[in-house]
């Protein structure tokens, strides 16, 4: 969100949660949100949204949509690793998380990875990485190299598409790395299913 | 996984469940239940309670769906399987009382696959993401059961002719186990 952008007669997260209402009221699909974790009870129109806001330089208005299953979105975790675990503890990480996973994520998947950050931070970074172009490249060379290594690691499973056995059991790892304290190293993993659905619009 | 399909209908036989191996493709048609996530739960307790259940239970076929709104003139909207582990919970009690089959996606616990065995029951595999082709297959569809759940009411649904592999046969053989044991490599 440019900072010269203002938003007429409500907030910014009333806005996206009225686009919501009215794109599920409107269309055929799924309403798949409950008001209360224990009393579940549908809220009929898939509200709230969970929306991350950036701001940046500008007048524009950049919108990132994912509509996500829980089914991959259950196998997901986060860890905190100590620094001294490194490259490999990570790797160790995103491979074991997606083994446990196994058909249950419906793969073939994508797998978003965030490290770094504070404990609620990383999740962030590892839903932001899912919502990278497959076939694109990390930007850093190390970065591009782990993404890489992860594939072939988690690849490696056999798990296959739909869990029946196979070569590809992910399609992409996307990696987004953040500044984190002296004492951490959080590894957030989030699994995508196949049904990857995305959305962007510039205003 | 090759040759023809084996067509089947429900209710499914003994002879029929013992007829099918992890792996084989099946296209099934006649009467099943839709039920996911909430609607377990409910049907858990009645069970608890001694309450008689809103469907017959003994050679029901369950398939772990919550459909999307129909649109005007269709029989139901998308309706793909979603992901079975989350009513192994709920699975032995229904299978102890004849449940004949499951259908969803993902493979399901020791304690579930123990009572297949036990029980004679399989477990199907639908295809994941193929949500509006598997409801070509749904010729007709009525919630009969929990309705304020919404996509997760109790549906009794009738299909004609539905894609899914056996995952699970009455004799312990897992599709998923052996398709990743096939596939596994070491890691470098």
């Amino acid at each position: 969100m440019g900072r010269d952008v203002r938003i007429e007669g409500m907030t910014l997260e009333q806005a996206l949660a009225a686009g919501t209402r009215r794109g599920y009221g409107e269309h055929y699909l799924r309403k798949s949100v409950v008001r209360d974790p224990f009393q579940r009870e549908n809220t009929g129109d898939n509200t709230p949204p969970y929306v991350h806001i950036r701001q940046l330089e500008g007048d524009k208005l950049r919108l990132r949509f994912m509509p996500k299953g829980s089914g991959s979105e259950n196998m997901s975790s986060c860890v905190m690793l100590s620094p001294s675990d490194g490259a490999a503890g990570v790797r160790r990480v995103v491979a074991e998380c997606v083994d446990a996973a196994g058909a249950k994520a419906c793969p073939p998947i994508t797998v978003g990875v965030g490290i770094g950050g504070s404990f609620d931070e990383c999740p962030k970074l590892a839903k932001l990485a899912l919502l990278r172009k497959i076939g694109s490249r990390h930007k850093d060379a190390f970065y591009d190299g782990l993404e890489r290594q992860m594939l072939e690691d988690v690849n490696a499973l056999g798990i296959g598409p739909l869990g029946f056995g196979g070569k590809t059991t992910a399609l992409a790892v996307h990696i987004e790395a953040a500044p984190c304290h002296i004492a951490s190293l959080p590894v957030a993993v989030n699994l995508q299913c196949h049904a990857a659905r995305r959305a962007e619009v510039i205003l | 996984m090759s040759g023809k399909p084996k067509r089947i209908v429900t209710p499914l036989s003994r002879e029929v469940l013992a007829e099918l191996r992890a792996g084989d493709e099946c296209l099934i048609s006649g009467e099943l239940i839709g039920a996911r996530d909430q609607a377990h739960k409910l049907l858990y307790e009645m069970i608890q309670r001694g309450e008689e259940l809103p469907f017959q239970i003994s050679g029901a076929v369950i398939y772990y769906v919550g459909p999307t709104p129909a649109r005007p003139g269709a029989v139901i909207g998308s309706a793909g399987p979603t992901t079975s582990a989350r009513m192994d919970i709920f699975t032995p009690d229904l299978l102890e009382r004849g449940l004949a089959a499951t259908i969803g996606k993902g493979q399901r616990s020791e304690e579930v696959r123990q009572a297949m065995m036990r029980r004679g029951a399989v477990y199907f595999a639908a295809p994941g993401g193929l949500g509006a082709y598997l409801a070509s297959r749904i010729v007709s569809a009525e919630v009969i059961f929990a309705a304020e759940l919404g996509p997760e009411a109790v549906r009794k649904l009738v299909v004609d002719e539905m894609p899914v592999i056996v995952a699970n046969d009455i004799y312990g053989s897992d599709v998923y186990s052996i398709g990743r044991e096939r596939y596994r490599r070491p890691r470098r």
